[in-house]
């Protein structure tokens, strides 16, 4: 395969007209998919990644190379479907009941799909039922919650109560994030993991995986 | 400067007032609701809330307002209703503030993102430009801008408060990581400093997302910057949660030592945001009568 380092620049400066046109020319000449996903694409969102954690990088940078990265991605996606290539993982992703905040919780819905995770997006104001009835029968998957307001973050917790009553909670780990969220926090309501940025979410997210698969 | 900012600046530090919405909840708001409507439906709440600032002392009180513009109210199915809640908020912290403070009225940002496209520079003006000349139409003192993160958001938001002839502060929210403090956007101090004053401020500042232990900082490199009159409304703190409910475990009297240096580092308008009740207030007046 060439050398297409050219479409991990385009997603780095977050330039999704670029992107999408050596994507396009790639593919014409026979590029494999998941090879420019896995060596040009992902690895640029984890630079994206690392450029906001030293703040470099701040929100409109991580969610225009978010949207270049999804302009890129969605012309792979039939073919890696069709190769039978796996997602890192799945995420099932809301922002909890009463809090109708999507700024935080879209931007770690793109830093994940940047990192090769298949994304859900329930939306705002999801229902404990709602992350129940996605989750369905689906085994080591991953349910992110976000929320902003400090009324609203108890929320979390019913969420993992219904996972427990429908029996699912030990298929799935649970990621929690959003303004007012802390380590302990996420400690108390027994989520699996927290993340207080974006790109913090795509690490947690990749070993959260990684024991759900081993446990 | 406006006369209105001359006046209270010549005795500074001036004290406002604290927290709207978790003082609501205390009174009955339910968690996910809009708090905005409650100026129609539950006006004696309202009302409570910033009769209860104006007895701990404040000399300016906001309005239930901040998140009452067409883009906002639009998800509560409220859209058609910007004039009567904003005006009805007005005539509540007027009514309640019965001469003893000013009223400066509340706009908050619109929670979409101009740079992705989500709405226009022209939408977004006329959105604010609703908002501001009902406040400005139902008597309101000053507008104050604030928890801003979007410095282009921010300065179309003063755009609009200046042609409605008020007083304008211009409040942005910030959180200090490795390079200092900065909106999430990116906007450093000096850049909002910069930017809000062309676009018309009488008064910037901050608000929200830091614990007031964060804003000594905020107000250091914003007085480097401009020379206008500074405006601070820090959280109380840090939340934590106990017995399921997410407190900030500051308490009034911490919260007021930390004034002293906020005003010494060129504070002139003082309050609370996230976690400060009346209380907060009152203990500020306390604390800085006693100074004086």
């Amino acid at each position: 395969m060439g050398d297409y380092s050219e479409l991990y620049q385009a997603i780095l400066e977050g330039n999704a007209k670029k992107a999408k046109e050596i994507t396009e020319a790639a593919l014409a000449a026979g590029a494999d998919p998941s090879e420019l996903l896995s060596r040009y694409m992902i690895p640029a969102m984890d630079e994206v990644g690392k450029r906001f954690e030293c703040q470099e990088y701040f929100v409109p940078e991580l969610l225009i190379a978010g949207r270049a990265m999804k302009t890129a991605l969605e012309l792979l996606t039939p073919r890696l479907a069709a190769s039978g290539a796996k997602a890192a993982g799945k995420v099932i992703i809301g922002t909890v009941k009463g809090d109708l905040h999507d700024i935080g919780k879209n931007l770690v819905a793109s830093m994940l799909e940047g990192g090769g995770f298949q994304v859900t997006d329930l939306g705002v104001d999801v229902p404990a039922e709602k992350f129940v009835e996605a989750v369905g029968d689906q085994e080591g998957i991953i349910v992110a919650m976000s929320a902003l307001l400090t009324t609203t973050m108890v929320y979390m917790r019913e969420v993992i109560k219904a996972l427990e009553n429908a029996g699912i909670r030990n298929r799935v780990k649970v990621m929690v994030g959003g303004a007012p969220i802390t380590q302990q926090f996420a400690d108390q309501i027994g989520a699996d993991g927290y993340s207080d940025n974006a790109s913090g979410a795509v690490t947690l997210a990749r070993r959260l995986v990684g024991l759900a698969t081993a446990a | 400067m406006h006369p209105t900012v001359k006046e209270l600046v010549a005795s500074v530090p001036v004290v406002t007032d604290g927290a709207w919405g978790t003082q609501l909840q205390t009174l009955g708001l339910p968690v996910g609701a809009c708090p905005d409507l409650w100026n129609l439906e539950r006006p004696e709440c309202v009302r409570e809330v910033a009769e209860s600032y104006v007895a701990a002392g404040s000399q300016i009180i906001l309005t239930n307002t901040f998140g009452a513009n067409r883009i906002a109210l639009t998800r509560y199915g409220a859209a058609d209703r910007v004039a009567e809640i904003n005006r009805r908020g007005v005539e509540l912290s007027r009514a309640a503030a019965g001469g003893k403070a000013r009223v400066f009225a509340s706009v908050g940002p619109s929670g979409t993102m101009l740079f992705l496209g989500q709405v226009t520079e022209a939408e977004l003006a006329a959105c604010f430009k609703e908002q501001i000349e009902a406040l400005a139409e139902a008597g309101a003192d000053g507008i104050v801008i604030e928890t801003m993160s979007d410095l282009a958001e921010a300065t179309i938001a003063v755009t609009a408060a200046r042609a409605a002839g008020l007083p304008v502060v211009a409040c942005m929210t910030f959180t200090s990581g490795k390079q200092g403090p900065r909106t999430m956007m990116g906007t450093t101090c000096a850049q909002a400093a910069q930017a809000l004053e062309e676009a018309g401020a009488d008064v910037i500042g901050a608000n929200c997302g830091e614990g007031i232990e964060g804003f000594r900082i905020i107000v250091e490199q914003f007085r480097q910057a401009t020379r206008l009159p500074l405006w601070v409304k820090p959280n109380a703190g840090v939340p934590e949660l106990v017995d399921g409910k997410a407190i900030y475990r500051m308490n009034a009297e911490t919260f007021a030592s930390y004034i002293p240096d906020l005003v010494a580092a060129g504070a002139s308008f003082i309050g609370g945001c996230c976690g400060t009740s009346p209380e907060f207030i009152s203990q500020m007046v306390r604390l800085l009568s006693k100074a004086h």
